[in-house]
């Protein structure tokens, strides 16, 4: 064991609602174990820190061979959720709410709350700046625990030596 | 199992120097192993945490960061304050407690 403190760094590039947890679990448990904590927002990642979208994040069923009929409380072991059916208005609406009272069963945050308590935590996040500009968005777009708007070489310089997860 | 010595007190340990039994925690305890986690005075703040703590571990399991910032009403940044770098972890260690489980 050396006396230098353990760095992870997370590159969030998904905006769906089941993808915005991982960073957020594994962040928080790697705070909670007292190592230094970067995340790196790009291309869809960046609705996890956009005031306007971080708490609608979605979770669709259509082409998710993951989500089974028994996830919507139908005993029906191993069949999928159509893919006709997922189409149908709604569905996808439908999915977020169960995930979302899932998670809040079990106490898990909002998407908002949890970020908040990382930073509150000490984790330093970042946006992407191809993506931003990409997007046409602007530092006032994202909630205030942003750090700044870097280039994917600055955020490899600033974690130098910190093991990378690439969600 | 080992054994050691806390401030004139032997208690047994787990691998990673949790106490085994919250009961035979002392305060004197909670201090030496405090200076150990680098936190060279409990404050009242501290002890606030600590007895908080040890009041709802469960099974001698120390509750959750997020439990104990709600139960409190000690911010997170405030928790990473006061017991800097893994505060949960830290309080469990100093209270006698075993780590909390869970992810939140």
């Amino acid at each position: 064991m050396t006396d230098e403190t353990r760095k992870m760094a997370f590159i969030c590039s998904k905006g769906t609602l089941d993808m915005a947890y991982p960073a957020l679990v594994m962040g928080w448990a790697a705070l909670g174990n007292g190592i230094d904590v970067t995340i790196f927002f790009t291309f869809w990642g960046l609705d996890i820190i956009r005031k306007s979208r971080q708490d609608h994040l979605e979770i669709a069923p259509v082409g998710n061979t993951s989500m089974k009929m028994s996830m919507m409380g139908i005993r029906a072991d191993n069949a999928g959720i159509p893919n006709v059916v997922g189409v149908l208005p709604g569905m996808t609406a439908l999915a977020t709410k169960l995930m979302k009272d899932k998670m809040q069963a079990l106490g898990v945050p909002p998407v908002s709350e949890y970020l908040q308590m990382l930073v509150d935590g000490g984790a330093k996040l970042y946006a992407c700046k191809l993506s931003v500009d990409m997007m046409g968005l602007k530092p006032e777009d994202f909630v205030d625990g942003v750090a700044g708007i870097v280039t994917a070489a600055d955020f490899i310089d600033m974690t130098d030596g910190a093991q990378i997860i690439f969600i | 199992m080992t054994t050691r010595v806390i401030s004139g007190k032997t208690v047994q340990v787990n691998e990673e120097g949790f106490l085994l039994s919250p009961d035979e925690w002392t305060k004197e305890i909670a201090v030496e192993i405090a200076k150990e986690e680098g936190i060279a005075e409990l404050t009242p703040e501290h002890w606030k945490v600590i007895e908080w703590c040890r009041q709802n571990a469960v099974n001698g399991r120390s509750p959750t960061l997020r439990q104990i910032t709600a139960g409190t009403g000690i911010s997170t940044k405030e928790m990473f304050a006061l017991f800097p770098k893994g505060p949960a972890k830290k309080v469990a260690h100093i209270a006698g407690l075993g780590k909390p489980e869970g992810c939140v």
